[in-house]
């Protein structure tokens, strides 16, 4: 089994530190950077489906060069070899420019898998691994709680989250899977791993290798950053008192008077 | 390096230091700062949080690569044994015996010896203590009385050892112990063997009820006719005393570290009070009287920190003033420990002097650095006769 996982290097939102720069383009220096949370647990399940069949994880980044610090933290998980796109030219890129670039990043891996997250803790445009798959032209099963391959059949059953629980989607391989933090707990890098990662090879791709076409000239992206504004604060919330069953009845009344329960 | 969490200095160290580094303070911070409290609480030695140092490798550190270790150097140890007792200076003290039994083995073992013991160490799936202090011999160890006599292939034990950190749940104690009494110096009298826990003959006495360090177990421990083959010892006979004098140079380090981690931790939590306490309508931490102890804190800490380091430098390249530095990290980064929990409870007011905090803990786990791996007594004693010597 062969499993490509895509990690974006996010601001850790635990520094609370992100911010945009003058260019309204995220201000790289500002924050020490992690794996994007949903690719996390993306990765957590491809080393536990390799661990379970056999095979190789590999990951996919796309960043300035200074990523290779992030894809480490990957490597230290468990993932074998790293991938990482990076070209001057892509600093800023647009969701359609992502998407593209890492389909032809993609296509230059042999996979039966290639996982995403459902989105990413900072831009948050959710579109880049279903974009992905669609560029690719493969299956996508989105929103995983549960991956489970079946190598000898060729195909893949994703349980999907749902309002009401789950999907059970299947499609052959190779497939393209979103990942959700259903999946489960990333694991903490053993120190031996740490040290592993360091030696592990990461190939850098840039558009030369990739397509030169594939990013619009000198940043002219179809998409800009126009403005940014602070979501509205939230208002006060409410807090019942009283007896237990008191306080029950009255969060029941509360939620079945909206149609939630 | 980018890092998120607590201000770390980067210079000198090497980028493989700086990732085990933050690997280690990301476990410390999430996996046993939360469980802190209660390890002090139970008294109890915290074997879940030995299962997670054994799970992510922590116990390979001071270990060679073909033992499963990694193979690091001093200073990397010490960063580790420094961002655990950061967050709880019992989880750093695992690691820091485990690394001190372990050194006589590295420095006198033979490699059918290392062979033997060292992996099941680095892997921490077996615990070490180191035995030598005695009733009647602490800093001094010309007192001993534990004598190993010979009997054909055997070594046959008799006596007691006391203050012994994790001797109950061990699975070896290196004891050392007089096989050579004719010796005309008493510091050719004692040999360093290694004795496994479940021979018959060794006992747990009892176990000290402590003002700090409450989830590390501090053993009394008896000798009645332990026999152990001749292939468990250390080294010549009547070198025991040189073993044990060349493992302080390594292991007074390791405690210099547990201080320089407490310390520090009690620093962040007393600035992160002042931050958020308010009096006279505004946070303590604007008052210049509260500045004052928090900068003279910082400022300690990072000055024992870094004698700490550079004596790590100096002892890993062979320094033959190995034991003074060593003995001045200690000396330093124990008062300093002392100094800085105490202030921080200070900082705290009332609230430092209760159990909702963890700075009392801390001004209690400190107490133990300035008594321990020598006292700050005979820390002084080496420091000076050192310099005498050189005068």
């Amino acid at each position: 089994m062969r499993i490509l996982v895509m990690t974006k290097p996010v601001p850790d939102p635990a520094a609370n530190a992100e911010r945009l720069g003058p260019d309204l383009r995220l201000d790289r220096a500002a924050s020490p950077t992690v794996v994007n949370g949903n690719d996390e647990y993306g990765l957590e399940a491809a080393l536990q489906l390799v661990e379970a069949h056999g095979g190789e994880v590999a990951i996919l980044t796309m960043a300035p060069a200074t990523g290779i610090e992030t894809m480490r933290k990957a490597l230290a998980m468990g993932a074998m070899r790293g991938v990482l796109v990076a070209d001057d030219a892509l600093g800023g890129a647009d969701l359609p420019t992502t998407i593209r670039v890492l389909a032809a990043a993609a296509a230059t891996q042999e996979f039966d898998l290639l996982l995403g997250g459902l989105d990413t803790s900072d831009g948050a445009g959710g579109a880049v691994t279903a974009g992905v798959a669609a560029r690719l032209g493969l299956p996508l099963l989105s929103a995983a709680a549960k991956i489970d391959p079946d190598e000898a059949a060729g195909k893949v059953r994703v349980q999907r989250l749902s309002a009401k629980g789950y999907d059970l989607l299947e499609a052959p391989m190779p497939a393209v899977i979103s990942c959700t933090q259903a999946l489960g707990t990333p694991r903490y890098p053993s120190l031996k791993g740490i040290m592993a990662a360091r030696s592990r090879q990461i190939t850098t791709l840039t558009l030369v290798d990739l397509g030169t076409d594939l990013a619009p000239a000198s940043g002219q992206w179809p998409s800009r950053v126009l403005g940014t504004l602070p979501p509205p604060s939230r208002a006060a919330g409410r807090i019942v008192t009283g007896a237990p069953a008191d306080q029950a009845r009255e969060i029941a009344d509360y939620l079945a008077d909206r149609r939630i329960i | 390096m980018t890092q998120s969490g607590p201000i770390l200095g980067t210079t000198r160290l090497t980028e493989e230091q700086l990732l085990l580094r933050e690997a280690v303070r990301v476990l410390a911070d999430e996996r046993v700062a939360p469980r802190a409290a209660a390890i002090d609480r139970e008294g109890a030695f915290p074997e879940d949080i030995r299962a997670l140092l054994a799970e992510h490798d922590v116990f390979a550190i001071p270990f060679a690569e073909q033992h499963g270790g990694l193979g690091a150097d001093l200073l990397t140890l010490i960063l580790a044994i420094e961002q655990l007792s950061r967050a709880c200076a019992t989880t750093g003290l695992i690691l820091a015996v485990q690394a001190l039994g372990a050194v006589p083995i590295q420095v006198a073992g033979t490699t059918e010896q290392q062979d033997r013991w060292l992996p099941g160490l680095a892997s921490g799936e077996k615990l070490i203590a180191f035995g030598l202090t005695e009733p009647d011999a602490g800093s001094d160890p010309s007192g001993i009385r534990t004598k190993a006599v010979r009997d054909g292939d055997e070594y046959v034990i008799d006596g007691g050892k006391r203050f012994i950190s994790h001797a109950s749940v061990a699975d070896y104690v290196v004891v050392f112990a007089i096989t050579n009494p004719e010796a005309d110096k008493p510091s050719r009298r004692l040999s360093a063997i290694l004795v496994e826990t479940d021979r018959p003959g060794f006992k747990v006495t009892r176990l000290e009820h402590k003002m700090g360090l409450r989830g590390s177990p501090t053993a009394e421990l008896a000798f009645d006719g332990v026999r152990v083959p001749v292939g468990n010892r250390l080294g010549a006979e009547g070198q025991g005393f040189a073993i044990a004098m060349q493992t302080f140079e390594r292991s007074r380090p390791g405690i210099a570290a547990q201080a320089v981690g407490i310390a520090q931790g009690a620093l962040e939590a007393a600035a992160g009070y002042a931050n958020q306490r308010k009096q006279f309508g505004k946070p303590i931490g604007e008052l210049q009287m509260i500045q004052a102890m928090l900068a003279d804190m910082d400022a300690a800490t990072e000055a024992a920190r870094h004698l700490l380091y550079t004596a790590c430098d100096e002892i890993e390249a062979g320094n033959t003033e190995a034991a003074r530095w060593a003995a001045m990290a200690k000396l330093v980064a124990g008062d300093t420990a002392m100094r800085v929990t105490t202030d921080a409870v200070q900082v705290f007011g009332g609230y430092g002097y209760i159990d909702e905090y963890p700075v009392e803990r801390m001004m209690r786990d400190a107490k133990i650095t300035q008594l321990y791996e020598g006292t700050q007594q005979i820390q002084r004693l080496i420091v000076a006769r050192s310099l005498l010597a050189r005068s």
